[in-house]
C-alpha cells in the first residue's frame, strides 16, 4: 500500500482571507487541518521602540494604526492609561465625547468585520451594505478631527476640539436610520441557509478553553461569559449609560456573529443617551492645565503666556510622574491594554501595548484542527484579526 | 503616616497575605502601583507562585506579559537585575487584577508558564524576541515578530531606534540582500526631565 503523507499547504500572505498578511502553514491530512502554524510579523513596524523616543504627545497618532479599524478605541486606552499617571481626569463634557466616539468606533468596527467575514465565506452583499454606513461615520470622523480614519482626537486630558456646531443632529439621524440598516444585515444572513452552514458549529470554544487562551470581548462573550470591561471595570461615563451585553451559548462562529450583531444596536443606544446628554450640556473638553493640553488657539495669539504654553507643549511636551500603570479598554475586539512605565521625563521609558487580536490569533491552532480547510477562513473571519495590532 | 497606612492596606489584600503565608522570602517586595498591587517575587518561584494564584484566587486570565529593559530607567539601583518580566493577571470571576514581576539577567533562564494558561506561548516568544530572554520549558521558543533570520533584540536599550541592517534589493543576484545600515538617529526633541537647566 502506499505511503500517504500530511500535505502543508502555505496560506497567505497574498491570501485576500488572510486579513492582510498572515502567513499561514496548514498541515493537511486531505481536506482536514491537522495543524495550523501561524507566521506573524509581517506587519511588525517596532512602534513599542518607537515610543520610547517620542514625546507623549507625538505618541498619540501610532495608536490610530495599531487596529485600524478602530482607531479611537485604540488613543481611548492611551489617553486613559497616561491620566492615569498624571492623576488627572477629564471633564465630563469629553468623557461623554469619548463614549460617544468610543461606540460609533464599534459600529464601525463590527461593521467592516461583518463585511469582510461574509465575504470571506461568500457572501458578496453583506460587503457592499456595510460599507455604506461606514462611510457615514467616517464623515462625523471627519468633521471633528480633520480625518476620515487616522483621528489622533482623544488626547490625554480630553479631547483635541469640541464637536462642530450641527454634528450631534447628523449623528442623531445615523442612530434613528441604524437600526434598520442592521435588520438589513440579519435579512441577509441570520436565517440565510448557507451562513448557517458555513458558520454553525465551527470553531467551537468553551468556557475553560476561553479563559485559558486569553479570549476577550466578543470572543469571550460568545463562549458565553458575561464579561465586558465596560460593565465591570468602567471607565469614564460607562456606568452611567444603560446598555445590555450579549452573550452568546455554545461558542461557535454563528454565536459570534450573533454577539457582534447585537452589540451593534447596543451601541446604538449608548450613542443616543451621550447625544441627549452633550445636547444639554456644554462645557469645556480638556483639562484647564495648559502644561497638559494645549491653549485655545485664539488665547495664543493675545496672551504671552498661552503662547510659551503651546511652545512647551507642542515641543518639549508634559512630563509624567515616574510609576507605571495598565489601563485597558473594551475595545470592539477585545481587552486593549496599554502597560507604561513612565520614568519622570517627557517620554515614555517603556509601553507595552496589548492587543487582543495576538491572544485570538494564537488560538487558530486550537480552533481550526479536525476542521475543513475551507473553515480555517470562517474562523479566522470571525475572530476579528486585524494585523496593525496583532505585529504592532 | 499615610504612606504606612496605605503599606498595611496593601498588606491586608487577601493575595498578598496568602502569597507571604504560602512563599514567605520567595515574596520580594509588594507595592500598590495606580491601578493594582504589583508583586515582586523570586525569579525560581514563578510558575509556582502562577499556579497558586490561578487556582486559590482564580486568576485564570494571563492578560499581558512582556519584558522590560532596566538598564537605563534612573530609580534602578546598583545591583538590580537588568531585565523584569512583568505578568498581568486578570480574574474574571472576582473582577480583580495583579501584576507580578521578576528580575532576569541577561543569561538566566525563566520557567515558562506556558503549563498555567497556554496564552504565555506567544507572549514568552515576543519578550525572547525583543529582549533575549530565555524560557525554559518553552514548546516552541522561536523569533515571532521581527524577520526571518533576524539578529539582536530589537526592545534592548542598547539597540539602535534606526536598526543595524537595511534590506535592499539587489540586481545581480536578483534577491533581497541585508547592507549595514547608514541611516543615523535624529533626535529633535531631547528626553528631558523636569526641573533640570538645559542651558
Amino acid at each position: 500500500m502506499a505511503e500517504i503523507k500530511n500535505y502543508t499547504l502555505n496560506f497567505g500572505p497574498q491570501h485576500p482571507s488572510a486579513h492582510g498578511v498572515l502567513r499561514l502553514v496548514l498541515e493537511l491530512d486531505g481536506e482536514v487541518v491537522e495543524r495550523a502554524e501561524s507566521h506573524i510579523g509581517l506587519l511588525h513596524r517596532g512602534t513599542e521602540k518607537l515610543f520610547e523616543y517620542k514625546t507623549y504627545q507625538q505618541n498619540i497618532p501610532y495608536f490610530d494604526r495599531f487596529d485600524y479599524v478602530s482607531m479611537m478605541a485604540n488613543e481611548h486606552a492611551y489617553a486613559l492609561a497616561v491620566e492615569k499617571l498624571l492623576n488627572i481626569e477629564a471633564p465630563e463634557r469629553a468623557q461623554y465625547i469619548r463614549v460617544m466616539y468610543a461606540e460609533l468606533t464599534r459600529i464601525l468596527n463590527h461593521c467592516l468585520w461583518l463585511g469582510a467575514a461574509a465575504l470571506d465565506i461568500g457572501a458578496m452583499t453583506v460587503f457592499l451594505y456595510c460599507f455604506r454606513e461606514r462611510e457615514d461615520i467616517f464623515d462625523y470622523y471627519e468633521e471633528v478631527s480633520g480625518a476620515r480614519m487616522h483621528a489622533a482626537y482623544f488626547r490625554p486630558g480630553g479631547v483635541s476640539k469640541d464637536l462642530p456646531e450641527g454634528l450631534l443632529e447628523k449623528i442623531q439621524g445615523f442612530t434613528e436610520r441604524f437600526p434598520g440598516y442592521v435588520d438589513e444585515y440579519e435579512t441577509l444572513l441570520t436565517e440565510n441557509r448557507i451562513w448557517k452552514q458555513r458558520t454553525v458549529d465551527i470553531g467551537t470554544v468553551d468556557r475553560e478553553a476561553a479563559l485559558a487562551w486569553g479570549f476577550s470581548g466578543p470572543m469571550i462573550r460568545g463562549s458565553g461569559i458575561a464579561w465586558d470591561l465596560r460593565k465591570t471595570q468602567p471607565y469614564d461615563v460607562y456606568d452611567r449609560m444603560d446598555f445590555d451585553i450579549p452573550v452568546g451559548v455554545t461558542g461557535d462562529s454563528y454565536d459570534r456573529y450573533l454577539v457582534r450583531v447585537e452589540e451593534m444596536r447596543q451601541s446604538n443606544i449608548i450613542i443616543r443617551q451621550c447625544i441627549e446628554w452633550l445636547q444639554k450640556n456644554p462645557g469645556p473638553i480638556k483639562v484647564d492645565d495648559h502644561k497638559l493640553t494645549n491653549p485655545s488657539r485664539a488665547s495664543m495669539k493675545s496672551d504671552m503666556e498661552s503662547l510659551i504654553h503651546h511652545f512647551k507643549f507642542f515641543s518639549e511636551g508634559y512630563h509624567v510622574p515616574e510609576g507605571e500603570v495598565y489601563a485597558a479598554v473594551e475595545h470592539p475586539k477585545g481587552e486593549f491594554g496599554v502597560y507604561l512605565i513612565a520614568d519622570g521625563s517627557n517620554k515614555p521609558y517603556r509601553m507595552k501595548v496589548r492587543a487582543s487580536g495576538f491572544a485570538h490569533l494564537q488560538a487558530l491552532d486550537y480552533m481550526c484542527r479536525g476542521h475543513m480547510i475551507a473553515d480555517v477562513v470562517t474562523i479566522l473571519g470571525t475572530q476579528d484579526i486585524v494585523f496593525g495590532e496583532v505585529d504592532r | 503616616m499615610s504612606e504606612e497606612m496605605a503599606q498595611n492596606e496593601l498588606e491586608a489584600v487577601a493575595e498578598v497575605v496568602t502569597l507571604r503565608k504560602r512563599f514567605g522570602d520567595q515574596v520580594l517586595s509588594v507595592t500598590q502601583s495606580v491601578d493594582c498591587p504589583v508583586v515582586t517575587v523570586a525569579r525560581e518561584s514563578i510558575v509556582d507562585v502562577c499556579h497558586f494564584l490561578k487556582s486559590e484566587h482564580s486568576y485564570d486570565q494571563m492578560i499581558d506579559l512582556c519584558g522590560v529593559d532596566m538598564s537605563e530607567h534612573p530609580s534602578r539601583a546598583e545591583g538590580d537585575a537588568r531585565f523584569l518580566v512583568v505578568y498581568n493577571l486578570l480574574s474574571i470571576e472576582l473582577n480583580r487584577r495583579i501584576r507580578l514581576k521578576i528580575g532576569v539577567n541577561d543569561r538566566d533562564l525563566v520557567d515558562s508558564t506556558v503549563e498555567v494558561w497556554p496564552t504565555s506561548n506567544w507572549f514568552e516568544r515576543e519578550a525572547f524576541d525583543m529582549y533575549g530572554i530565555i524560557f525554559k520549558h518553552h514548546p516552541d521558543l522561536r523569533r515571532i515578530l521581527t524577520d526571518y533570520g533576524f539578529e539582536g533584540y530589537p526592545l534592548r536599550k542598547d539597540f539602535p531606534l534606526t536598526g543595524r541592517v537595511e534590506m535592499f534589493f539587489d540586481e545581480a543576484q536578483w534577491r533581497c540582500v541585508y547592507r549595514p545600515n547608514k541611516v543615523e538617529n535624529r533626535v529633535l526633541i531631547p528626553k528631558a526631565w523636569p526641573g533640570v537647566d538645559r542651558g
